[in-house]
């Protein structure tokens, strides 16, 4: 078996040169209390821990390869115990995922996953007892790898755990979903497999890790290794008996699997597949054969690897990780002024708010204006109000409190309080004659090297710096409600901005720990206007005569975080209608207002649906409002015409130069809209979909950039 | 305010298994923190009926003070440990008499009333710190004459020693040194000596040195049991052409970190700690500093007369071997003979090696386990010679004796 697994490996290992190798390194040791001779395996790629260790088929065949040194010492009774640990603060985090992008054909995505069945399992075949040592960060297959084994110990100081297949596109294909139920339980492994998954890739801490039974003990992290290792002495001595509690296989496993199925649903309602396969297969592991499991891995990751939404998982993943830490576009960053105080004009909700962020983040003194002394107050004891609750919640400390609130101050005098500000936002009502008089006033007492910013969402940036002396100081930036949880900030550079403001804003933005894009001063950016778009033609079609559930049940399988209407009522009807006239304004023969939406918001409704039954229903009141015409169209035709309207709008904005590539849209929907992964964004799943060339004539992307390479 | 002083005890010691220092030894990719960190955990876990909270101090000596062992290493160490952020720490520096002044000074401060319970301890991890890394002695020192040139170079105050007792010749340093070797092997077949070891997990990432990877030290690295007189006759005196100080006499250059336990008695028994040993009295002289193994005489002389005790009165002897010619002096000194069985049962420094800070709590640790297997005996004494011409000794009382903590 071994020389097939060779082989398979070593095709694996051509097609993926550039694989940084993970060593298998095989070091003998004395255990504690005389228990015997042990092997020790260290997972280690040679790098620090900024590198983690991952596995590719290069690092699967020197796996092997130890593997093969053991189990012969194992047989001939030299050993009594392999166990298998990580370099410092890395245990292992899972595939090289760039050796899964690369794989073009289904045969050699099957060899991947056979590949790593194929070795881990062969741990669990040894003739001595086998234990893996989760010293730190564990994923995926690291996490797979240490499954195989007879016991696993954890670290208290471990900080990440997770088995994140679902979240990207697959599943844990290298017995992760085989083994974990059978392990601790179907419930608890779908909580693992598809409930922190899809939760935003959720990890674990060791003592959870513990605590749900993946691990049969738990060691603080200053003395781990040697713990463990005492720990194996005792195992294999007698003197500890490692009990696991007796799991569920009947109705306990099913209603498991339902309940992740649910959980599937409320997240991607369908639209992506691999939640749906990993649930298959722990359904099927209710038996406890786990190679009939692991074949099925085999098959799913096979299947899901030749996929559109694993390669638009990776592509957003990368997309976040990468991308959205080294903005494209963004100036030489020690251009970059540092800003010690930051000034915000206006103290309403949106303003208090911004004040907030940037004094957790800057720790800076941050001023608020605003026209009276009332609103002054109510803006400063907000922000008090909620450093208070962060002091309840354990997330800053008594000191820490106290220096927040004591930076935190409001003056009615810009001229006080601007006087020494680096860097002034304002956050005044979304009127252009408003935001330049207040331009005008900070300028008048501002330093002149304080960059003025502003939060507008719809409006000129270039136009609101028009009328200052100094228009190149003036940046926009556009936050995402709510600010403290949506990543997205889109950086607006207005026709004079120059270079040494927007680094400066770019490196406020990344103290903000915000995912920042530039953008061109274009009408609503980018988010807002593909969403107007988006929700201005599902309107469209409503006003057209399409009933309201139809234009709504039309979009679901794109698998969105909610409903267009629900969306709508998030933002305020009258929100909307407010961007749509504005882009109306300018781009009147795409963007429509419609008579419905507004006769909506003139009703003072405040949304589409009541919930009386605790399911969103048209409200009656609103169904009396709306005025239909008699063009009803099924769901596909709903579905066809809201992605061509989203496609050409980012086929002009990409014309236009709104953003320097696709991929910025699909990071700005990701991090902005909250727009899912398997679509990864949305680029990948138009030009998937035909969409991209239908309307436009060409695909947004390069083949193999969120697809299988050419 | 009257004060009575209180007796204290040596509750528990542990330490590291020792290494050899340098890129082939086990701890050459170790942090000396990292050992002494574990050291007194495992001290701790040892000693469960101890509340963390509890503990007054931590002492930590080291010699080179700087890097891993620098900070202000008792404080960080035991932050590291985990002990409660309440408790304060500090550093120590006597260098080979570190540990054994960390012991000294809070068992002061017990008596005193100031601590009820301390963590006293030390490392050295010669390999990432060699001996006189950093130093810049006082050029005064030279041009005033005011020590011997040799008085820095360890080897060469042992050979100075021999000088002085023209007795003690190496075919006798040899010997004894055979001895420690037969003595450490033995101790460890009967296993006194890993019941006080702490495991190590040691990384290597260099394929020339061995098996690469996560390992484990359960074992002092320097033994070389099996070593015989023809042997150690062939090896180099790098100290002296023709000298008598070689490789095979002294004690090596090691890693290595200990850990005690140094309580009140009444705090130990009230909390229910062992007690293994009844401190009787201690002290340090001053020697010429070129030959500071001459050190040890001085010290056990007025740590006698403190105690009321004479030479005749000490039942076991732990006696640091830093060379075996400063073992010997002692020894000729009180007509004691080469092989007496009183002194270092279990083998010394020659077979287990010496890094220097930590070493003063091994001695400690295994008089402790002696006066467990030998009531019989009333008294032992720990001492040590330490550079720059100094000695220690710590003289205890066997706690299992039936006249254990009466007159005399």
């Amino acid at each position: 078996m071994s020389t097939t697994t060779t082989e398979l490996l070593k095709g694996a290992a051509e097609l993926f040169p550039d694989e940084v190798v993970t060593q298998a390194h095989v070091r003998h040791l004395d255990l504690p209390a005389g228990a015997g001779r042990f092997a020790l395996i260290t997972l280690d790629n040679g790098f620090d821990h900024t590198k983690p260790t991952t596995f590719g088929p290069g690092s699967l065949a020197n796996l092997n390869a130890a593997i093969d040194q053991v189990e012969k010492e194992a047989a001939e009774g030299t050993i009594v115990g392999v166990g298998i640990t990580g370099k410092p603060f890395i245990f292992a985090v899972g595939a090289d995922l760039k050796g899964v992008e690369i794989l073009k054909r289904h045969e050699d995505a099957l060899a991947i996953g056979k590949g790593g069945h194929d070795v881990f399992k062969r741990l669990s075949g040894l003739a001595v007892p086998t234990f893996a040592y989760y010293n730190g960060a564990a994923m995926g297959g690291g996490v797979e790898v240490g499954l195989h084994c007879s016991y696993r110990t954890v670290s208290q100081a471990l900080p990440a755990f997770s088995l994140p297949e679902v979240f990207l596109g697959l599943v844990p294909g290298w017995g992760g979903c085989a083994l974990l139920p059978n392990l601790i339980g179907a419930d608890r492994a779908v909580s693992v497999i598809i409930e922190n998954s899809l939760n935003q890739n959720k990890q674990l801490k060791g003592k959870q890790v513990f605590e749900l039974g993946i691990a049969d003990a738990l060691f603080e992290g200053a003395d781990f290794l040697e713990q463990s290792l005492v720990w194996t002495a005792s195992v294999l001595n007698g003197t500890v008996k490692v009990e696991r509690p007796e799991i569920d296989r009947g109705e306990g496993w099913d209603a498991a699997v339902a309940r992740g199925r649910a959980i599937a649903d409320s997240k991607v309602h369908g639209a992506a597949p691999a939640a749906y396969r990993a649930l298959e297969i722990v359904a099927a592991a209710k038996d406890g054969d786990v190679q009939k499991g692991f074949d099925a891995e085999d098959k799913a990751l096979a299947d899901l690897i030749m996929g559109g939404e694993l390669r638009s998982g990776i592509y957003a993943f990368n997309l976040v990780q990468k991308r959205g830490k080294r903005p494209a576009g963004a100036p030489d960053k020690n251009l970059a002024r540092p800003v010690t105080k930051v000034g915000v004009v206006g103290a309403g909700l949106m303003a208090s708010q911004l004040a907030l962020l940037f004094l957790r983040r800057l720790e800076v003194p941050v001023v608020l204006t605003d026209i009276d002394q009332e609103r002054v107050d109510k803006g400063v004891s907000y922000v008090h109000g909620e450093i208070d609750k962060l002091l309840l919640k354990g997330r800053v400390n008594q000191d820490k409190a106290n220096r927040l609130k004591a930076l935190v101050t409001g003056v009615l005098d810009k001229a006080e309080g601007f006087s020494d500000a680096d860097f002034i936002i304002e956050a005044v009502f979304e009127e252009i004659g408003v935001k330049q008089q207040v331009f005008a006033e900070v300028e008048a007492v501002a330093p002149a090297h304080a960059i003025l910013a502003t939060n507008t969402s719809s409006l000129s940036v270039s136009e609101m710096a028009s009328k200052l002396k100094h228009p190149e100081r003036v940046v926009g930036f556009h936050f995402f409600n709510p600010v403290a949880i949506l990543p997205l900030l889109e950086i607006v550079r207005g026709e004079q901005t120059d270079d040494t403001s927007l680094a400066t804003a770019f490196g406020v933005a990344k103290k903000l720990k915000k995912t920042a894009v530039l953008v061109k001063d274009a009408p609503a950016f980018v988010v807002n206007r593909i969403l107007t778009r988006f929700m201005g033609e599902i309107q469209n079609v409503i006003d057209e005569g399409t009933p309201v559930a139809v234009a709504e049940k039309a979009v679901e399988p794109l698998g969105l975080p909610m409903s267009p209407l629900v969306l709508l009522e998030l933002v305020g009807p009258a929100i909307g209608l407010h961007v749509s006239e504005t882009l109306n304004r300018s781009f009147p023969d795409r963007f429509t207002v419609s008579p419905n939406l507004k006769a909506v918001v003139e009703a003072g409704k405040r949304g589409f649906y009541v919930y009386d039954s605790g399911k969103p229903e048209l409200d009656p009141e609103v169904a009396a409002l709306l005025k239909q015409g008699d063009s009803v169209l099924t769901e596909e035709q709903v579905r066809a015409r809201v992605l061509d309207a989203v496609a050409q709008e980012i086929g002009l904005m990409l014309d236009e130069g709104v953003v320097a590539e696709a991929q910025d849209i699909d990071l700005c929907l990701i991090t902005g809209a909250g727009w899912p992964f398997h679509l990864g964004g949305i680029t990948p799943y138009l030009d998937r979909e035909g969409v991209s060339e239908r309307v436009n004539g060409k695909k947004f992307l390069a083949q193999g950039l969120a697809s299988v390479p050419a | 305010m009257p004060r009575t002083v209180r007796d204290v005890v040596f509750v528990d010691g542990v330490r590291t298994p020792f290494g050899k220092a340098g890129p082939k030894g086990i701890y050459h990719e170790t942090r000396a923190d990292d050992m002494i960190v574990k050291a007194i955990r495992e001290l701790l876990r040892r000693n469960p009926a101890l509340d963390p909270a509890k503990i007054d101090e931590v002492a930590v000596a080291a010699t080179t003070q700087i890097g891993d062992q620098g900070l202000t290493i008792g404080r960080t160490a035991g932050i590291l440990a985990g002990l409660p952020q309440s408790v304060p720490g500090y550093s120590v520096d006597r260098m080979c008499a570190g540990a054994l002044t960390a012991v000294t000074t809070t068992a002061g401060s017990i008596a005193f009333g100031a601590y009820d319970a301390v963590i006293a301890g030390g490392v050295e991890h010669m390999g990432r710190h060699p001996m006189g890394e950093g130093v810049d002695p006082n050029p005064r020192f030279v041009s005033e004459k005011l020590v011997d040139e040799s008085a820095l170079f360890m080897g060469m105050t042992a050979e100075n020693l021999h000088d002085r007792y023209p007795s003690i010749t190496k075919q006798r340093a040899d010997e004894y040194a055979v001895r420690s070797q037969e003595k450490a092997a033995k101790a460890y077949a009967n296993g006194k000596i890993q019941q006080d070891l702490v495991p190590i997990s040691v990384r290597n990432t260099n394929s020339d040195v061995g098996e690469t990877g996560w390992g484990l030290a359960t074992q002092d690295e320097p033994m070389r049991p099996g070593t015989t007189l023809e042997n150690l006759s062939g090896l180099k005196t790098p100290f002296r052409t023709h000298g008598r100080v070689t490789a095979g006499n002294a004690a090596g250059l090691n890693d290595g970190a200990t850990a005690s336990i140094i309580a009140s008695e009444d705090f130990a028994r009230e909390n229910g700690l062992p007690v293994k040993m009844r401190l009787v009295s201690y002290s340090f002289a001053g020697v010429e500093p070129e030959v500071m193994g001459y050190g040890p005489i001085p010290a056990t002389e007025k740590a006698l007369a403190q105690a009321g005790l004479s030479i005749s009165d000490i039942g076991l002897f732990e006696i640091n071997e830093a060379f075996a010619v400063q073992v010997l002096a002692f020894l000729e000194h009180y007509g004691i003979a080469d092989d007496d069985t009183r002194v270092n049962q279990y083998g010394g420094a020659i077979a287990f090696g010496h890094p220097l800070a930590s070493s003063g709590v091994r001695l400690m640790t295994q008089l402790a386990r002696q006066f467990e297997e030998q009531p019989e005996v009333r008294y032992g004494l720990t001492t040590m010679c330490v550079g720059f011409g100094m000695g220690a000794t710590v003289i205890w009382e066997n706690p299992h004796h039936k006249d254990a903590g009466g007159d005399k």
